[in-house]
């Protein structure tokens, strides 16, 4: 095993980002979509913190606090939204809310 | 070594739990997936001397996010979703996609790897005489203080966003 380049840090970050991909693309469970997309998020700081390492610089860092602050907002609102939409359908099936299809 | 040893098996838990996560039928098991799988990352930002994060990624997503996700699934009954088709019709499409845009990536960084040298060893020329948390906080509040303060008035949002859409009647 060679060492650790900043490339394997990429290769890794975009393997969770096309995982997360599929995982919002076909999942139906709309808890498990938002649990793909915080692996996306994921990725991305995985990204962020490499470069930032690579050039022993901290903004990478800063952004990747950003990036979690609103990981953190976005579940909460996609949370809240997901109550509300099983009190109201009785459904938590992505495809089955078709209300805005004809 | 050491290093290469500790990335494959970081790397493995990151992609083994994402893999778990997004294939369980049980949203219970994705969401403990979730959780090693974000344990991973977590370790990975410790090989990067990104202490802070470390930190705060265990304490803000293992311990916050992965909580308020398993209030949900205990508040709303899975049961019947479980029993159900756990993939949409779009699969296969999705996955098409999906590996249109990997090989476009992985095309891009074969061809990037020699303009930007990032094949070179990732060791840390010199160590910083302050401490990670410390240099975050300094650049957090000088550089970068506006999108400091408008991320609060984010979270407010957030929190008036999320009040208002669990609510009975408002």
């Amino acid at each position: 095993m060679g060492p650790i380049t900043t490339a394997h840090y990429l290769a890794l970050s975009a393997a969770l980002l096309l995982i997360g991909t599929i995982g919002v693309l076909t999942r139906r469970n709309i808890v498990i979509i938002l649990m793909s997309i915080e692996l996306i998020l994921n990725a991305v700081n995985i990204n962020l913190i490499a470069f930032s390492h690579y050039h022993q610089n901290v903004n990478g860092q800063i952004f990747a606090i950003f990036v979690i602050t609103d990981a953190v907002a976005e579940a909460a609102v996609g949370l809240g939204i997901l109550i509300a939409l099983f009190r109201n359908k009785e459904t938590v099936l992505a495809d089955e809310v078709d209300l805005l299809k004809w | 070594m050491t290093d290469a040893v500790s990335f494959y098996i970081f790397a493995a838990l990151v992609l083994g739990g994402a893999i778990a996560t997004i294939t369980r039928r049980s949203a219970v098991h994705s969401a403990i997936s979730l959780i090693i799988s974000l344990i991973g990352v977590a370790g990975l930002y410790l090989m990067q001397q990104a202490e802070f994060l470390f930190a705060v990624q265990i304490v803000l997503y293992v311990g916050g996010i992965m909580v308020l996700f398993l209030f949900v699934i205990m508040l709303v009954n899975l049961d019947q979703a479980a029993k159900e088709r756990q993939f949409n019709r779009q699969w296969l499409a999705a996955l098409v996609c999906v590996a249109v845009v990997g090989a476009e990536i992985a095309y891009f960084m074969r061809k990037g790897a020699s303009a930007f040298q990032i094949s070179g060893a990732a060791t840390p020329s010199t160590v910083p005489a302050e401490g990670n948390t410390e240099l975050i906080a300094t650049v957090l509040m000088s550089q970068y203080l506006l999108p400091f303060e408008i991320t609060s008035v984010l979270l407010l949002v957030a929190i008036v966003g999320s009040v208002v859409m669990a609510k009975k009647r408002i």
